[in-house]
């Protein structure tokens, strides 16, 4: 499904990403651990299409597209989603606008007619209801005023809107106390099937209980120095990383 | 009707036509409008018209505009037209009729003046004068102060028709009232009306203006409006500004304020060649809430220029002004916005923000808060921002497959919306939301049911 072979990139000169390989499959479930700043959120905006950062080198395949050639609205719209760290505040844009005009603009990109307003309320109300979000937050603009635990809920709520191909969550577990945090892994369970696929980033192994992965995955300064079963996130929260790190030339 | 076209050029030109046609400038006014006129070209004569060195009009350069050898009628051109055929910007569920200003004249010389419930007066200034001396000898030029601005003054000298609105003591006008100031002509013309606004104490009315062309000549509009907004009494005041790059306006706005009186200013400029709006108000009594608020949509080479007096002369008034901007193609603008807050005034809150966003790096505009504060125990605060998008909103919205330029559109109107929220008329709130959602996309020529599209070149 995804292929990234040998990427780098950078901003303003600073290389972030040296020489990224992953292959990310149907069905699976990936974890990427990592200490702060080894460029974990730059992968995933990377993925997503944000021109803030510069490809400088190597080549991602997405479902035999090169994905590096789409615009971020075309990922979109051929599956990708990117659940944000810091998922953006936007007053004056309202979160059922929002989601209406999402919705429908990919349904325009597969060539559907948009959704009745009444088959679009339904869906809303179902999705809600998956990950328990709070009725009156679809009624405010997006994020605006959203608690930290909100905003996080809300990036599954409209993952399980737009129901994405490949689901890039990264750090959606972080700042969510345990029931939340039961929410959104449940929310992103109910939406697995065999035929997408999720990349979870996290600092937690606690999140890897809810959310098993089939590979863990250590990005250390922008690179991915171990890959190993879900048993490595156990080794990873009892020993840290700088086991790991030794074997590193920095 | 006779009609009466004059070339006018600059100053002297003025003053020219004002000694040429004194008989017919004169004529059908009483003789205490006539003393002010008189005192006004003599002012006018002093100060003329403001150019750039000019403080106040550094941002606008209206020398060049009143250079421009336009022609203006001192009596009312008699123009036929259907209002219906060409024409509704009438928003739905507004006051049965719509008063209509041609070219700064009252258009239904049939029916000057017209009586509504309560004894409530609306319609044409110039026979207000004749009519209700008392009323108008009351509070005409009693608050456009002719000293301080040339073109107060010439306004005043010329002073002929506009519209006249009488809300007596105590009664609730309770649907908007919709005045249209069209200007529509062969020729290219100078505008001038004067407009007189009197609510007596505790009344309430709202009134939506809409200033359109409906002609593609050159237009130049000088217009004046005073209002008196008695003790306890409320009063709305939203305008659309629509008209075409030939056309340029200058608006003075003066609102005088009594004790625990309330008015609300909303001024929503969608397009116009060269927009110059004053609005100032003299918070004359203890209690008042004054909110000033501007949205303007400006591209293409157009320019805008906002200029807010609130004067603060008693204690326990609040004031809040919120402007905001989109700028884009060539556009240049200007705010300005003065806050003066009297020795006495303790306890006056006045807040102001100016918000601009710029499309592109070919645009320009000035934001300049003034606060002059001579009272101790006060609350104000200003802000100002020129900014581009978001980035990491448009970003945001991207990654969920909307399109760049959609992307863009929303984040606009999110701006805007801002301001478009503070009309309290849900009727003309929904007609804005849907007006400048086509101007933002581009769709908007002249009102949207108007055949003419004389913006569109
Ligand atoms: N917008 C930016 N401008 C400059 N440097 C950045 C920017 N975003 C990230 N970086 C740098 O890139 C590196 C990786 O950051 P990031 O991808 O956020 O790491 P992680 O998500 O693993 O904590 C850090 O050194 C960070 O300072
Ligand atoms: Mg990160």
């Amino acid at each position: 499904m995804l292929s990234i072979k040998n990427l780098h990139a950078n901003i303003d000169g600073k290389e972030i990403l040296k020489g990224i390989n992953l292959e990310v499959k149907e069905g699976e479930v990936h974890a990427i651990m990592g200490p702060n700043g080894s460029g974990k959120s730059t992968l995933a905006s990377v993925l997503a299409g944000r021109d803030l950062f510069t490809v400088t080198e190597g080549k991602v395949t997405y479902l035999g597209h090169d994905l590096l050639e789409l615009s971020p609205e075309e990922r979109a719209s051929e599956g990708i989603f990117l659940g944000f760290q810091y998922p953006i505040e936007i007053p004056g844009v309202s979160m059922v606008n929002f989601m209406k005009t999402a919705l429908n603009e990919q349904r325009k990109h597969k060539g559907l007619e948009p959704l009745s307003s009444s088959d679009f309320l339904k869906h809303m109300r179902e999705k809600k209801e998956l990950v328990e979000l709070d009725t009156n937050l679809t009624n405010r603009s997006v994020n605006e005023g959203f608690s930290g635990g909100e905003k996080k809920k809300n990036e599954i709520f409209q993952m399980a809107m737009l129901e994405p191909k490949l689901a890039i969550l990264d750090e959606t577990d972080s700042g969510l106390d345990i029931d939340a945090l039961r929410i959104v892994a449940n929310g992103v369970n109910k939406l697995k099937t065999p035929k997408n696929a999720s990349i979870v980033i996290t600092h937690y192994q606690r999140l890897l209980d809810y959310i098993i992965p089939d590979y863990v995955h250590v990005l250390y300064d922008g690179k991915i120095i171990k890959s190993g079963g879900k048993e490595l996130a156990f080794e990873l929260e009892e020993k840290g990383y700088d086991w790991l790190k030794k074997g590193v030339a920095v | 009707m006779s009609s009466e076209i004059i070339n006018i050029e600059n100053k002297t030109k003025f003053l020219d036509l004002y000694k040429e046609n004194i008989n017919l400038i004169r004529n059908g006014s009483p003789d205490y409008i006539n003393k002010i006129r008189e005192k006004a070209i003599l002012v006018f004569e002093k100060l003329g018209i403001p150019d750039k060195k000019n403080e106040n009009y550094k941002y606008t350069d209206l020398k060049k505009e009143f250079e421009n050898g336009f022609k203006t009628y001192l009596s009312p051109k008699n123009i036929k037209f259907d209002i219906k055929d060409i024409f509704s910007c009438d928003v739905p569920d507004l006051n049965t009729k719509v008063i209509l200003l041609l070219n700064g004249w009252y258009y239904d010389r049939e029916n000057p003046l017209q009586e509504l419930p309560g004894g409530v007066i609306i319609g044409s200034f110039q026979k207000a004068m004749e009519i209700y001396p008392e009323l108008v000898k009351k509070h005409f030029a009693k608050y456009a102060d002719i000293e301080k601005d040339g073109l107060v003054a010439l306004n005043t000298a010329f002073v002929k028709d506009g519209i006249f609105l009488y809300v007596p003591k105590g009664v609730v006008v309770e649907k908007p009232i919709q005045i249209i100031n069209v200007l529509m002509d062969e020729e290219e013309g100078f505008t001038s009306h004067r407009n007189l606004y009197i609510l007596e104490e505790n009344s309430q009315a709202s009134v939506v203006v809409c200033d359109h062309t409906l002609s593609a000549t050159n237009f130049l509009t000088n217009s004046v409006a005073e209002f008196y907004i008695g003790p306890n009494a409320q009063f709305d005041y939203s305008r659309i500004q629509n008209e075409h790059n030939g056309s340029k306006q200058v608006s003075h706005l003066f609102f005088h304020q009594e004790r625990d009186s309330r008015v609300t200013d909303s001024t929503i400029s969608l397009h116009g060649g060269l927009i110059r709006n004053n609005v100032s108000a003299h918070l004359n009594g203890e209690g008042c809430e004054n909110n000033t608020y501007g949205l303007y949509l400006t591209d293409k080479g157009q320019h805008i220029d906002n200029f807010v007096f609130i004067d603060h002369a008693k204690p326990n008034c609040v004031s809040s002004q919120l402007f905001k901007g989109v700028l884009d193609d060539f556009a240049t603008g200007a705010f300005n916005g003065r806050i003066l807050v009297r020795k006495d005034a303790q306890k006056t809150q006045a807040y102001q923000a100016n918000n601009n966003i710029l499309l592109t790096d070919d645009v320009d505009i000035k934001t300049r808060p003034q606060l002059e504060i001579y009272a101790d125990d006060v609350k104000c605060s200003h802000g100002a921002t020129v900014g581009q998008l978001d980035e990491n909103a448009l970003f945001y919205l991207r990654a969920r497959g909307i399109p760049k330029k959609e992307a863009k559109l929303l984040l606009m109107y999110a701006f805007a919306f801002e301001v478009i929220q503070k009309i309290k008329v849900p009727a003309l709130k929904e007609r804005i939301t849907d007006l400048v959602e086509k101007r933002l996309r581009g769709e908007l020529s002249r009102c949207n049911s108007c055949q003419m599209h004389c913006c569109n070149p």
